[in-house]
């Protein structure tokens, strides 16, 4: 299988309730929160799109889209 | 079918509180749901009341929400009725093991085939923070404010003795071993438990000064081991997980149609 590559951070800014688990526990830093409370990714060239974050969030809130997904 | 679809997207964003550990467990049994390609008529999902229970308004499968403690005598019924259905049963730890105690010991003797998922936060989370018979000793909770001095249940070895065929645990911070354990109890051909420990930030993380969300998440990584460990062993305070038990005994609905069978007969 290919490595997954990242195309994009899909946060549900409705539905994330920035409880910082995706930001606390990405293995590349690669989001934070921002303003207004809401993950935001502010370094995605980082992402190793291993969907970590999409998997543990308690709100549905973030996905990792892939390259591979979009196919 | 996409995670989404399996939800019902119109009651979200949901009830739980930020951080809440109940959620990864609706998150990782979408993805177990999505996995097996189920499709949503074939699952059932019971559940009694407390804030874990509110997860059966959340998916877009049957649904029945239930009484405190009783999910699992309600699901019996179900699942005698229609056995070919997928019946899966999230409980709260009081919900499964204090008031809903004996149901959950006959469900696991008499081996029906269902998945009964523990979303195990120590805790009373829905009535205000007081202690389960999971928050053990030393443990503090609004019902405890000098910490309890009452032993915790092992829901593993509870699943154990009382007969249950498919025995797992893991932690709303090890996701994917989540998905993996409901994907194979919802396979599995008995009843099955799968303990997941969840956080409760606004409780039982308050009162026991254990943080916010993210370091209750991950300390769950810290206090658990894989099953039989080297580290099990140099700090036996560590909580094992994995599958405890995985075996095949006859399952309930099929010994019943035996009896149907056998009374035809008039034997
Ligand atoms: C018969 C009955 N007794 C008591 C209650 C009050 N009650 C509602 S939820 C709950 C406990 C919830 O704790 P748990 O099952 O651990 O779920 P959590 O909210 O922590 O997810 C209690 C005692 C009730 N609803 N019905
Ligand atoms: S884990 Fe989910 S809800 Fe929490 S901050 Fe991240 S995207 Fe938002
Ligand atoms: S996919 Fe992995 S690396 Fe990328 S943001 Fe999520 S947790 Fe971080
Ligand atoms: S009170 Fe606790 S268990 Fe209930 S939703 Fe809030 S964090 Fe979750
Ligand atoms: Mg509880």
């Amino acid at each position: 299988m290919a490595k997954a590559k990242l195309k994009e951070h899909r946060i549900n800014r409705d539905w994330c309730k920035g409880c910082g688990i995706c930001v606390e526990l990405c293995p590349k830093k690669v989001l934070e929160m921002d303003a207004e409370e809401k993950s935001a990714a502010v370094r995605p060239e980082d992402c190793i799109a291993c969907k970590l974050c999409e998997m543990r969030c308690p709100d549905l809130a973030i996905e990792i889209i892939t390259e591979q997904d979009e196919k | 079918m996409a995670l989404k679809d399996y939800i019902r997207e119109r009651f979200f964003p949901h009830m739980w509180c930020a951080g809440c550990g109940h959620g990864t467990v609706l998150n990782s049994l979408l993805r177990a749901v999505e996995q097996l390609g189920l499709s949503k008529n074939e699952i059932v999902m019971v559940s009694g009341i407390g804030c874990s229970a509110r997860i059966s308004g959340y998916v877009d499968f049957h649904s029945l929400h239930t009484l405190h403690g009783r999910a699992l005598a309600f699901a019996t019924g179900v699942k005698l009725s229609k056995p070919e259905l997928n019946v899966i049963v999230p409980m709260g730890d009081g919900d499964a093991l204090a008031i809903g105690g004996n149901h959950f010991l006959h469900a696991a003797r008499r081996n029906i085939g269902m998945t009964a998922i523990v979303m195990n936060n120590k805790i009373y989370g829905m009535t205000g923070g007081q202690f389960s018979p999971l928050t053990g000793i030393g443990g503090m909770a609004t019902t405890a404010p000098y910490a309890s001095i009452d032993r915790s249940f092992d829901v593993v070895e509870i699943a154990k003795a009382a007969g249950a065929t498919y025995v797992a645990r893991s932690t709303a911070f090890h996701a994917q071993e989540c998905t993996k354990m409901i994907h194979d109890a919802i396979l599995h051909d008995g009843f099955s438990v799968v303990e997941i420990m969840t956080q409760c930030p606004t409780y039982y993380g308050r009162k026991n000064k254990l943080g916010e969300a993210p370091d209750m998440i991950k300390r769950f990584k810290d206090i658990t081991t894989p099953i039989g460990s080297k580290a099990k062993q140099e700090n036996p305070d560590l909580i094992e997980r994995g599958v405890f038990v995985e075996k095949n005994l006859p399952e309930y609905c099929a010994e019943y149609d035996k009896i149907i069978e056998r009374a035809k007969g008039g034997a």
